[in-house]
């Protein structure tokens, strides 16, 4: 579904991405874990065209869109829930969500608002309030809901866990495995390596703009060098 | 008096007070405290305090209300209302409305001073309508709900009475020729600074240099029914198309810059059209402007004492009645206050559609809403086309009004009034524009005589306006839509 051929990313002089390469198939959940400024937010950002990915290719569903413009490549099935959320503070919940689904046909929009509720219930009964009013957690459930208003096949996941607490936080891992089950590929970032490699179905480990591994989500989880890494002393 | 100012927190209300007065001290010594006064050695300024005590006693008085109100008590503002509303009341009643009025109600003009009036009677009503809420206490939950029905039902129907006020004005009896003249540039500035809203209170793009786009409209208009004698109504249109093709052409290069570069650019455009205006000396006639730009006609009829050469009729002539220049007076009136009513109508339409909704979540974060597939420049396009739309409109309008048009008109000062005009009223308040627009323009215009310090009092009190009121007089905005009222759902 994604492929990514040795991409390169920069800000200024500094490449965040020195060839990158990786591969989402159509119905997986694919984990990227690694430290902070290992650039796995970089590699989300690129896929999404800013910065600009460099030297490489990225191919979506068959589609180069290594020179497209941010606002056409969203227009391609794919959403993204970005890092530290970046939901609207001063718009309702209901106007956040309306937001999300923009570029999609406004028949769809009944229907997919009422799955949105399904999913994280907490967000009907908020429908009206303002979202910088919301807690944290459910913040992070409207970021994930706006994007999926906007209908995505392919779904980008930045660090959704990020300041949550535990029980929020395996709240919010269930569902994004429910939407997997619903048929969305899912490409997700994380810090929290424990529960995201218990989740994917393949994994990749980024270190300084390089992966350095891949396998399983299984395997990574066994793996001593990652577990040395990512895992000791976590959960 | 402790039991008057119970449960408020008293350095708090003393802050409150004090800003007020501070403000209205400066604003009024500003603007109406000195008067023009021709003496045998020359003319000299003499200061009226009285009208700035006037002011800053009554705005004290109001002052402390409004925050006991907000504190959620009602006994102050309660008897701050009977008081304001005795003073006012009594020398009424009895019938010396000239002699004891004088000093109590200082505006020279009868519509200020019922305004004057009105402003306890409103708080009365408040203090009252709170007293009974408080009298028999509800659940909060419940009682928050009712509080926030009627302060939205006041708001309307505040709203509604405006705009039945408005069409009334000209054929009531206080419909003044010189009043309706003053209120048809107040509705000029009404409207533009509702067409700017736009551009800076929604889409969040400050925009320093609109009165080119005035100037488009003005000049589209002039230039049209000079060199092909199109009339206004045809122009009109074309004038508001012209302005919005300069905003998007403008805007196309200028968009991709953020804050203060934009403004920077905008306010260079402003100046460029002027300095166009002025040296295109063959076309536009440079700093002697456009005479004899033709009046708008009613349905055709002109407002003339004779008929037109040719045959024809006038709208007098037309509709029996004899020849008045207040006829055309009170139709310009009109015709500015539908074209206003039109750009609110169409801000109001627009919020609730997905473009207006792209606007606010562009001011509030950009990079999501590139993630969610928005264009931004495209939709900071549409922003700066329509507001650019809406000024070419008001240029018109405004060549149509004067008959005579020059760069003088499309200084950088206009820019900067009209946008204060806009912040005053509070970032995205239409109603808050009604009210500072009348304030920062019909004002001076019954003190004419004072316009050097004009500038020196809009510094000041845009000044203080971010210190005290970052959000403007009337700050208040609803999401564009409501599912169930507030306090449900908790």
């Amino acid at each position: 579904m994604l492929v990514i051929e040795g991409i390169h990313a920069f800000y200024g002089r500094i490449e965040a991405l020195k060839g990158v390469s990786l591969e989402v198939k159509q119905g997986e959940i694919v984990t990227l874990i690694g430290a902070n400024g290992a650039g796995k937010s970089t590699l989300l950002m690129t896929i999404c065209g800013q910065p600009r990915g460099q030297g490489g290719r990225i191919v979506l569903e068959g589609t180069d869109i290594t020179a497209m413009s941010t606002h056409q490549i969203m227009r391609r099935g794919i959403a993204q829930s970005p890092e530290g959320r970046r939901v609207f503070p001063r718009m309702t919940v209901y106007e956040n969500l309306q937001m999300g689904a923009i570029n999609v046909d406004p028949a769809h929009f009944e229907g997919d608002i009422q799955r949105c509720f399904e999913l994280f219930p907490i967000l009907e009964r908020r429908r009206g309030q303002r979202a910088g009013t919301l807690s944290g957690g459910e913040q992070q459930m409207l970021a994930i809901a706006r994007a999926m208003m906007a209908r995505p096949r392919l779904l980008l996941l930045d660090e959704p866990s990020l300041g949550l607490a535990p029980l929020i936080v395996r709240q919010i891992f269930s569902v994004i495995r429910e939407l997997n089950q619903q048929g969305v590929t899912v490409l997700l970032v994380e810090q929290n390596a424990f529960h995201a490699l218990k989740l994917a179905h393949r994994a990749y480990v980024l270190v300084n703009g390089q992966i350095t591994m891949t396998g399983t989500g299984r395997q990574l989880l066994a793996d001593p060098e990652v577990r040395r890494a990512y895992l000791e002393g976590g959960h | 008096m402790t039991g008057l100012l119970a449960g408020l927190d008293g350095g708090k209300l003393l802050r409150h007070v004090l800003g007020a007065v501070l403000i209205t001290f400066l604003m009024t010594s500003l603007i109406v405290g000195l008067e023009l006064v021709a003496t045998q050695t020359g003319l000299s300024l003499r200061p009226r305090y009285h009208i700035v005590l006037y002011c800053v006693v009554v705005v004290a008085l109001g002052s402390a209300a409004v925050f006991a109100l907000v504190e959620r008590s009602w006994r102050l503002p309660m008897l701050v209302g009977v008081v304001l509303a005795a003073l006012l009341l009594v020398p009424l009643l009895t019938g010396n409305l000239d002699s004891d009025l004088a000093f109590l109600l200082p505006f020279p003009v009868a519509p200020l001073n019922w305004l004057a009036l009105f402003l306890p009677a409103f708080i009365l009503m408040r203090a009252g309508q709170l007293a009974y809420a408080s009298a028999r206490p509800p659940a909060a939950a419940a009682r928050r709900r009712e509080l926030s029905r009627t302060g939205k039902l006041i708001s309307m129907g505040l709203g509604l009475l405006l705009i039945l006020a408005a069409f009334a004005f000209p054929v009531s009896p206080w419909g003044s020729r010189q009043l309706v003249d003053i209120l048809t540039i107040v509705l000029i500035y009404i409207m533009l600074g509702w067409g700017l809203n736009i551009v800076v209170g929604l889409a969040g793009l400050l925009d320093l240099g609109y009165v080119a786009f005035y100037a488009v409209g003005a000049y589209s208009y002039a230039l049209l029914s000079e060199y092909f004698g199109w009339s206004f109504w045809v122009c009109l249109p074309l004038a508001g198309l012209f302005a919005a093709s300069f905003g998007i052409v403008l805007g196309f290069p200028v968009l991709r810059l953020r804050g203060d570069y934009l403004a920077i650019v905008t306010l260079g455009f402003g100046e460029i059209i002027r300095v166009v205006l002025i040296n295109w000396y063959e076309f536009t006639g440079g700093p002697d402007g456009i005479g004899g730009i033709p009046r708008p006609s009613f349905f055709g009829l002109p407002f003339q004492a004779n008929a037109p050469k040719g045959g024809g009729e006038t709208f007098a002539s037309f509709f029996g009645l004899s020849f008045d220049p207040y006829h055309r007076i009170a139709f310009l009136y009109y015709v500015i206050l539908v074209l206003a009513l039109f750009t609110n109508w169409f801000t109001i339409r627009i919020r609730k559609l997905p473009i207006g909704r792209a606007w606010e979540a562009l001011r509030e974060d950009e990079i999501a809403c590139r993630a969610l597939g928005l264009n931004p420049t495209n939709v900071k396009l549409a922003a700066f086309g329509i507001g650019a739309m809406f000024a070419g409109f008001a240029g018109s309008f405004f060549a149509a009004r004067q008959g005579f048009i020059s760069p003088e008109s499309f200084v950088f000062i206009e820019s900067a009034v009209i946008l204060s005009i806009v912040v005053l009223g509070g970032l995205g308040s239409q109603l808050g524009i009604v009210f500072s627009a009348a304030i920062l323009i019909g004002l001076p215009e019954f003190f004419r005589e004072l316009e050097d310090y004009r500038m020196l009092a809009f510094g000041l009190v845009m000044v203080l306006i971010m210190i005290w009121k970052p959000t403007g007089l009337v700050s208040h905005r609803d999401p564009t839509i409501r599912l169930h009222p507030r306090g449900d759902g908790r």
